[in-house]
């Protein structure tokens, strides 16, 4: 643990308020996400994940409340410094350029780095060595693909943009048992390679098998935290999202 | 530069040869045409680019021909009266694009087709400056004489559609353009990749304003007398639109094509059937909607010949 707390976590959230127009929607987010760590976001529909989700990457302002990455204070940055910082969003529902390639828009995921054609070249090869059906389809146009072919390619645009933190919305909506088995399969591939990672899902068995660590949000707050292993366990949470009903 | 650039540049350049061929009608034909060129070119760059069907060119037009016009009252030249109308019309866009293009789809067609209206009213009450419903007598530029009149605003006309086409292909072809077809393909994919997507918008709606507010600034010089239902009149955002939807979508080749059809249909409608010119327009614009959705440029070569080799 020692080890652990020495470095400043990858996330850190107190109080952060955000809502659309004058509907509230987050109402004080306190979390702390480590480093290196894949994470989950649960909570049953209108809790405010990708609320906190879209906060998180810029696409709508803090109101309240401090919101820090690796140190840094991102509370009033726009969409392009946060994603130079590292935290990368796969948005839910994919958003692909449909009429591109599939190469296009895995390339469209470095437009803000200016490092050399080399190193984008190398994150490319790296995608298409995870994602070897892309390889495959790198020619076809986006909107041509499968959901979990397109569920690939958002993540993998998402890698091209170098990511220290990615979040993914949504991983298995949509998708084949099957499918949603090679995705997480890929996803701890990537957290053994290094990048923490940040995954909001529905499916809670799933999203609790895989994480280290997890986040329950309910009406806009965090309402329980804790090491994934132990919250598969915890009666409140297998009552209310698991529909284990316990005598 | 792509083949259909090139082939955009020398339509252009061919057009200047018009004086040699006719008189004064011709002149004002081909003043006109280069007009519609430059309304339909500027259109393709927020609706054929970015996606944004905006209905707001009748504004940029009117408010580029009243700076002209009051401009010239004041004795300022009319080539440095053009880059004032054009570049006010470049800020205002700019500025209210910030704002309007949070709107989509409908809601922003709705949203610019209200700018016209509230330009015209502004325009309606500033009596002092603009001579309000009673319109702006503006001072002749050029010459007393009919044919080197006409010729001269041919020219001036010609030169901003040619200043247009160049800018409209080195957006095309540069960052901006790729962000805009980005933007008109997925706009939240766009905003997650770290495109500055309201810099962008901004600046297409700049663009396509200000090369509009220079044809209405040539277009009140010509003609020496501008009212407020003259200038600010919608038809001057309808028929960009139609003619870029006649010619094709994001090509500007396809769109400076429409153009020039939809002038030559509506010139030909117009002789013929003076009595119901606009149902005989109308009727022919559907048909070719109809059948032809993706305009002309959806018409390749190559598929034509097919076609009639399987018949």
């Amino acid at each position: 643990m020692a080890k652990a707390g020495a470095r400043a976590p990858i996330l850190e959230l107190a109080g952060v308020t955000a809502g659309y127009g004058e509907i509230q929607v987050l109402w004080g987010i306190d979390m702390r996400v480590r480093a290196g760590e894949i994470t989950a976001l649960i909570g049953s529909n209108g809790a405010g994940k990708t609320t906190l989700m879209r906060t998180l990457s810029g696409l709508l302002p803090v109101r309240s409340g401090t919101y820090r990455a690796a140190g840094i204070d991102l509370s009033a940055a726009r969409a392009e410094t946060i994603l130079r910082a590292g935290i990368v969003h796969v948005p839910e529902g994919r958003r692909l350029f449909g009429a591109m390639s599939v190469e296009d828009n895995l390339l469209m995921g470095a437009y803000l780095r200016r490092g050399g054609r080399g190193e984008i070249g190398r994150d490319l090869d790296r995608v298409f060595h995870i994602f070897p059906k892309l390889y495959e389809r790198r020619t076809q146009a986006a909107a041509t693909l499968s959901g979990g072919e397109q569920q690939m390619c958002a993540i993998g645009r998402g890698l091209m943009s170098a990511p220290t933190l990615l979040m993914i919305d949504e991983l298995s909506l949509g998708l084949s048992p099957l499918l949603v088995e090679q995705l997480v399969a890929a996803l701890r591939q990537l957290n053994a390679e290094g990048v923490s990672i940040l995954l909001v899902e529905q499916d809670v068995t799933i999203a609790l098998d895989l994480s280290h660590s997890a986040f329950v949000m309910d009406m806009g707050r965090i309402v329980r935290s804790g090491v994934s292993s132990e919250l598969l366990s915890d009666p409140i949470i297998r009552d209310a999202y698991l529909g284990v009903i316990e005598d | 530069m792509k083949r259909s650039d090139l082939i955009l540049i020398v339509l252009v350049l061919c057009l200047a040869a018009l004086p040699l061929a006719g008189g004064a009608y011709t002149l004002r034909l081909g003043t006109m045409a280069a007009m519609s060129c430059i309304l339909a070119l500027s259109w393709n760059v927020i609706g054929g680019f970015a996606g944004y069907p905006s209905f707001a060119a009748a504004a940029f037009f009117g408010l580029g021909a009243y700076t002209t016009g009051i401009l010239l009252g004041y004795k300022v030249p009319l080539w440095l009266s053009l880059p004032i109308a054009a570049g006010l019309s470049f800020a205002l866009a700019g500025l209210l694009g910030a704002v309007l293009l949070r709107l989509r789809g409908h809601y922003f067609a709705i949203a610019s087709l209200a700018l016209v209206e509230v330009l015209r009213e502004i325009v309606n009450h500033a009596t002092d400056l603009t001579g309000g419903g009673m319109g702006l007598n503006i001072p002749v530029t050029a010459g007393t004489d009919i044919m080197a009149d006409a010729r001269f605003f041919f020219y001036a006309m010609w030169l901003v559609l040619l200043v247009t086409t160049i800018a409209v292909i080195a957006v095309s072809s540069s960052r901006l353009g790729f962000g805009l077809s980005c933007i008109r393909q997925n706009e939240a994919a766009s905003q997650m990749v770290g495109l500055n997507t309201t810099l962008y918008k901004s600046i297409a709606f700049g663009l396509s304003a200000c090369f509009v507010g220079a044809a209405g600034g040539v277009y009140a010089a010509w003609v020496h007398y501008i009212d407020p239902t003259d200038v600010f009149d919608i038809l001057y955002s309808v028929k960009p639109i139609v003619m870029a939807l006649i010619g094709g979508l994001g090509s500007s080749l396809g769109v400076m094509i429409g153009a020039l059809l939809y002038l030559v249909l509506e010139e030909v409608v117009w002789r013929n059937y003076i009595q119901f010119h606009s149902a005989v327009l109308g009727a022919l614009i559907i048909a070719l909607l109809l059948f032809l959705p993706h305009g002309l440029t959806s018409l390749r070569g190559g598929l034509l010949l097919r076609r009639l080799r399987g018949a």
